[in-house]
């Protein structure tokens, strides 16, 4: 990692040559292909997690693959109600996780406590009163292609993501095999077909 | 174990549990004082109910009401163990020593009433963090932090 820390530092005093912005590019592209998660699951939003992980709406497709161990993860998916009593454990696990690191809040309550932000005393409104936030995915509780596609989002943030510190590539690495989402978006009703039987 | 048989048998064994009966909302009801909780208790687990299922507490302004719930499978029964205690001084007896399953309930009670239990092994908050101020299931608990819902929604 040295090796990537000084390019980002070679990067961030100069705008770097051709090489350098290539490789600057390439290593942003390599880390949205494999943003393993950290299951940070509290509540019912943690059963749509564990859902968007399984056969049916495999996960894994996307490079995307739980490990419960804050050692191991990218992307911390803080999926349910955080209380004031869970919190300074959600922001532990957060400091466990190695750099570069991202957070999906995931679910209403995750993203403004949801239905208990009023009238309640426990409950921490938004975990983004302690952790910074990247990607908002609303619900109560989202599908797990909600949750996908809020990764998707996630990726092509990453895409665009230097090594230099706060700077971001106009135009993200589009390799020739890979599909250009912005210029042909997915249809929702492609994501998941019922399977025999299930019915529309 | 129907409401009248299991007046019946408490009547016949502990004749001084007799007029603390009730019916109260077709269930099975002691209302005791505090001084003889743990002694209506024992005496009820001798009875046969060997299993606490929840121990709770109600606001009642001058006054907090324990209620234990208390179930047996040998008498196919439940019923209900009440105790008043003051406001002013919410002290009452543990149930720890008969039954286990009452330390994390009683802990949990004094959590969110601030009702504290003489005897109890390890008596201190359960679910709040442990520098938190205040019993917020009491009815005059007051939290600046607490957003008041609008009346439109």
């Amino acid at each position: 990692m040295a090796l990537v820390d000084r390019l980002g530092e070679a990067l961030g005093r100069n705008q770097g040559g051709i090489i350098l912005t290539s490789v600057d590019a390439l290593v942003g592209w390599s880390r949205g292909q494999s943003l393993w998660a950290m299951p940070m699951g509290t509540a019912c939003c943690a059963m749509e997690l564990i859902a968007a992980s399984f056969n049916k709406f495999d996960f894994d497709r996307f490079g995307t693959f739980p490990r419960p161990d804050p050692r191991h993860t990218d992307v911390m998916v803080v999926a349910g109600t955080i209380t004031k009593k869970m919190a300074p454990a959600v922001e532990r696990l957060y400091e466990q996780m190695p750099d570069p690191k991202w957070v999906v809040a995931m679910g209403n309550c995750a993203v403004s406590g949801g239905i208990f932000y009023y009238d309640t005393y426990s409950v921490v409104r938004g975990v983004d009163e302690f952790l910074p936030v990247d990607v908002y995915i609303a619900g109560c509780p989202p599908r797990p292609e909600s949750l996908q596609d809020g990764i998707l989002r996630l990726r092509e943030l990453v895409h665009t993501e230097s090594l230099a510190p706060g700077v971001r590539h106009e135009r993200k690495l589009v390799l020739p095999f890979e599909p250009d989402r912005a210029a042909s978006p997915a249809s929702y009703d492609d994501d998941v077909k019922p399977g025999p039987g299930e019915g529309a | 174990m129907k409401l009248d048989e299991l007046r019946a048998h408490i009547c016949d064994t502990h004749p001084d549990l007799c007029p603390l009966f009730s019916i109260e909302y077709g269930d099975g009801t002691l209302q005791v004082v505090p001084e003889e909780l743990h002694s209506a208790a024992e005496a009820l687990k001798s009875l046969g109910f060997d299993r606490l299922g929840m121990v709770t507490a109600v606001d009642k302004g001058e006054v907090f009401t324990l209620v234990y719930r208390l179930q047996s499978r040998s008498l196919e029964a439940a019923i209900f163990l009440k105790a008043d205690v003051p406001r002013n001084r919410p002290e009452i007896g543990s149930l720890c020593d008969l039954w286990p399953a009452a330390d994390w309930q009683e802990r949990e009670v004094y959590d969110l009433f601030g009702i504290v239990f003489e005897g109890h092994p390890d008596l201190r908050r359960i679910m709040l963090p442990d520098d938190w101020e205040g019993y917020p299931l009491r009815k005059d608990y007051q939290n600046a932090q607490v957003i008041k819902r609008p009346d439109y929604i």
